[in-house]
Parts: structure tokens; sequence; C-alpha cells
């Protein structure tokens, strides 16, 4: 949570604002030189805000409105490619429309900073918040960070930018809230004072800009299979490089801001028996539903991913060393799959470890579908569940639905409501 | 030209230098290749004007050549000269000797 105490840096304004009214803060302050972008729900108003900003003089931003999500990101390839900073914002489809030139983003190392509002895919059509878009390109070479609330989504655009143009890095980034639950949710928080934000991000010295033209360039030749191979490790490295750098850019944003981050985030994890992995908003519910249960004497914690791209395998082993039960939520579905994409990779980031996976039973619960509410009573559900596992070693099978309209036999959370 | 590491190259897949694309050879593509006879060349220069890849060697204002680097062999130098003079033909590369 934030932390109040005076610094040098400046007094931070306590605002309340919607998540969306946030990142368009943080967009306000970093003053992009190019923003492209078109409209959709929950990202709507995201834009109307910046636009504000635009239209009142409060930004240099050159504001191109464009035809279509897959324009937008091509705009903004373009103008990045071009020097400028330069950045968007989508959700659900969009980002799917945009998904060609989401690749091409990151193959051209260009550092755009894109605020996506999570909502569902369609079909069926839906507007509300899962991570399936996100969790798509998961593997597009973008480096993605969730939000658990306004004020991460806030500070998460500011430190993105500072990632994206770091020169080991210049990867693209996806900043993600979750769609309506904080991108139009009012909250309490607090926003750096402009100079202060300023002078964090510094200025922006591209690498050879085609606007140099004295120095001309050639970007996105074709690419054989003499080079292409190569490309592509020169990505994998990026990220690697990213994983290296992140902690100590989240270090100098806790300089400016008092508000420290880590790539993962513990919350009553030195004890616990019993802990959830979860990434974004629901991370809020489950610290209060862990709150509660450590009061009656209950030795749960919850483990929530920031950083998921590069994704900190070996600081999730780490902090999941001592439990004995986890349960990892997914807030989408991959197909045909060993269980969720946050699941899949929590448990493999157990090999290698050091800590033997059949010591430690890991579960996975998707939840929260096309916006489905995520109740306290559901995540004190799943640690009933572990408790169950853990006393008992009962299993009701390693994927799980959490609060899905299903045949009694595998309506897992409302069975053990009722045995309370 | 030795092929270079991932650690070698510009980042973001980018061609800093201008106007090397001299130095990929694209000769290797070829399945037939255009056999020049200087003797019954007539200077018409056709040759040099339709070849889209600027393989037609000239010398002085005049045809010496085929720059065999970069000729694909697509055969539009032996298609356009003339029918009189034939300078150029067309044979398969596996024949060249």
């Amino acid at each position: 949570m934030t932390n109040n105490k005076p610094h040098n840096n400046g007094e931070q304004r306590v605002v309340a604002l919607t998540g969306n009214e946030a990142v368009a803060e943080a967009m306000r302050q970093i003053d992009p030189d190019v923003v492209a972008a078109y409209p959709i729900t929950p990202q709507t108003e995201l834009m109307h805000a910046f636009a504000d900003s635009v239209a009142n003089g409060k930004v240099s931003t050159e504001f191109v409105l464009v035809e279509s999500e897959h324009s937008a990101m091509s705009a903004t390839v373009g103008a990045s490619a071009a020097g400028a900073r330069a950045m968007t914002a989508t959700s659900s489809q969009g980002l799917a429309l945009m998904w060609e030139v989401v690749q091409i983003a990151s193959s051209l190392r260009l550092p755009i900073v894109m605020p996506v509002v999570n909502r569902s895919l369609s079909g069926p059509i839906n507007i509300h918040c899962d991570h399936s878009d996100t969790m798509g390109c998961r593997d597009s070479g973008w480096i993605q960070i969730f939000s658990e609330n306004s004020q991460e989504a806030y500070d998460h655009t500011l430190i993105a930018l500072r990632v994206a143009e770091h020169p080991k890095v210049l990867l693209p980034v996806m900043v993600t809230l979750d769609g309506f639950i904080i991108s139009h949710t009012m909250e309490r928080l607090e926003i750096l004072d402009d100079e202060v934000v300023k002078r964090f991000i510094g200025e922006y010295h591209p690498d050879h800009p085609l606007l140099d033209t004295r120095n001309p360039v050639t970007v996105g030749p074709l690419d054989l299979q003499d080079y292409y191979f190569e490309h592509k490790w020169q990505e994998a490295e990026a990220q690697l490089a990213a994983a290296e750098l992140i902690p100590s850019l989240l270090k100098e944003f806790a300089a400016v801001s008092c508000r420290e981050y880590d790539v993962i985030e513990e919350f009553e994890m030195d004890d616990a028996e019993m802990a959830i992995v979860v990434l974004g908003s629901t991370a809020g519910t489950t610290k209060n539903v862990v709150e509660e249960l450590r009061r009656e004497g209950k030795k749960v914690g919850m483990v929530k991913i920031r950083v998921y791209r590069p994704f900190p395998a070996r600081e999730i082993a780490r902090a999941l060393t001592k439990v004995k039960v986890v349960a990892v939520l997914d807030r989408s579905i991959a197909f045909g799959s060993a269980g969720g994409p946050v699941f899949d990779e929590v448990r493999s980031a157990f090999f290698g470890s050091g800590v033997s996976p059949t010591e430690v039973k890991i579960v996975n619960y998707l939840y929260g579908l096309g916006g489905r509410d995520v109740k306290h009573s559901d995540i004190k559900s799943v640690y009933n569940e572990l408790a169950a596992l853990l006393h008992e070693g009962t299993s009701n099978g390693v994927v799980r639905y959490l609060g899905l309209r299903a045949p009694k036999k595998e309506q897992i959370a409302l069975e053990l409501e009722e045995h309370q | 030209m030795r092929l270079k590491n991932w650690d070698e190259l510009p980042v973001g897949v980018k061609i800093l230098e201008p106007g090397n694309s001299e130095e990929y050879k694209t000769g290797s593509w070829r399945v037939n290749r255009p056999i020049f006879e200087a003797e019954k060349c007539i200077q018409c220069l056709f040759c040099w004007v339709f070849c889209p890849d600027s393989a037609i060697l000239l010398k002085d204002g005049k045809v010496v050549g085929i720059d065999y680097d970069h000729c694909k062999g697509c055969g539009i130098c032996a298609h356009e000269c003339p029918d009189k003079a034939n300078a150029l033909t067309m044979v398969p590369e596996h024949d060249k000797q």
C-alpha cells in the first residue's frame, strides 16, 4: 500500500481517480511525442481523459485518431521507429486486432508503452474483465506488468517507460489493469509532482531513428534463414536483460515515490503453509481474506505476480519454498493445456529450483472469466480447499473452477462452503 | 561473407549502412544463366535497360559481361536481345562449363 511519509521529492497529490484516469494522468505527465489510439470498452475513458489533456494544451502530443487498432499499433510503431516517444492503449478485441503488429513492435525493439485494460475475448461477446487478451500475447516479446489497483496502474505506467527505454532492454511494455474493476472504480491514490516524473523518466534518446536523415537506416527488412534466428535470440536476450534490470528500476522508483515494489509481492509468506498465487485486482481481495484467516491463526499467505514477462520463475519458486500447498489462480483459460497459463509456468518454475515439485502440492483454479465476480467467500473457499489438501491429502483434481455453476460433484468451492 | 553472431548484429533488425545490398550475393538462386557472346553484340543496351538487378556490366558505355554475383537468371536480357544479334542465350546452370 501507499506510504505517505514525507520525502525530498516534493509533495504528492492525494486524489480520487479511476484506474483509467490514473493512467491518463501518468500519460499527461509523460507527455509522449505521439499517441495513436482507437476507442474500445473499457479503455475508452482512458483515451477520453488523455484527449482532454491534448485538447486543453497540457501536453504537446501529436494525437492520431486512427480507424482501427491495427492502425493504432502501426502508427505507434512508425512513430517510435521515427524516434518519437510513442504510446497507445487498448483492450480485448483491440489487442486481438493489433496482434500482427504487436509482434513487429517487439522485433523492431521499439520502446512503446501500452496500457491494456484487461477484458475477455470474444466470443461470446463480453465487455468485462478477464486476462485472456494479454495472455494471448504473453509470448510476443513484450514485457507485461500487472496492476492490483489504480495506484499501481499509475506507477507501473511510469516505471514501464524506464524499463522500455533502457538501452539494454529496448522492448515494448504492456501495463495491464483489470477492466471495470480497476479501470472504472474510483480510488484514492498519490500522484507524483510533474517535475519529479520528468526527472524520473528523463529524456528519450532513440537508437538510430528514421528521422536522423544524415544517418539513413533500414528498418524492418526481409530477414531469412541466415539471420532471423539470431534476431529472435536478441529479443530473448533483451527479456533476460530486463529481468536483471527491473528490480533496480523499481528501487529507483521507490526512491522518488516511497512505494516499494518488487517483481513479485509476498504477503504474509514468512511462515505460510498455504499460498495463493494471483495476478491483478484479485490480489487485493486475497489480501483481505489472508488477514481475516490470519486472525483465526491459519498459516496462509499470498504471492502476487507483478511482472509476468519476463516471468520471475526463480523469485516465485523461492517465495514458495516453505509452503506445502499452493493454489494458482488463472483468470483465463488455455484450452487443451494442462492448466491455466499462470499455473503452467508456476508449476514448471519448481523444476530445477531445488524444491521438489512432489513435496509441494499445486492446484489450479480458473476463475472470474467474463467478469464473473470474485467474492471473499470464493477466495476463502480456495484456502479451505488447500487446508483439506494439506491435512487430508484429498484431491479433487488439479485443475478446478471457482464460481462455475456445475454438477454438484464438481462444485468444489460451494461444497466446502457448506462444510463450514 | 562470414555470417555474424546474434551479439554482433545491430539491435532491432536495423541495417545501418546505406546501399549495402550489393554485399548480398543473390547469384546462387539462379537456375538458368545468361551467356554473353561479345562478338555478336550490337551494343543496343536493351539488356542493360531491362535487367531488373543491374547485373549487366558496362565498360566505357559498352556491354562487357554479366555480374553473376547478382544475376538471378530471369532471362529478361536474353528475351530483349534483338533476334538479329542473339548475343545472350540462357543455359541451365548445371551445364555452365
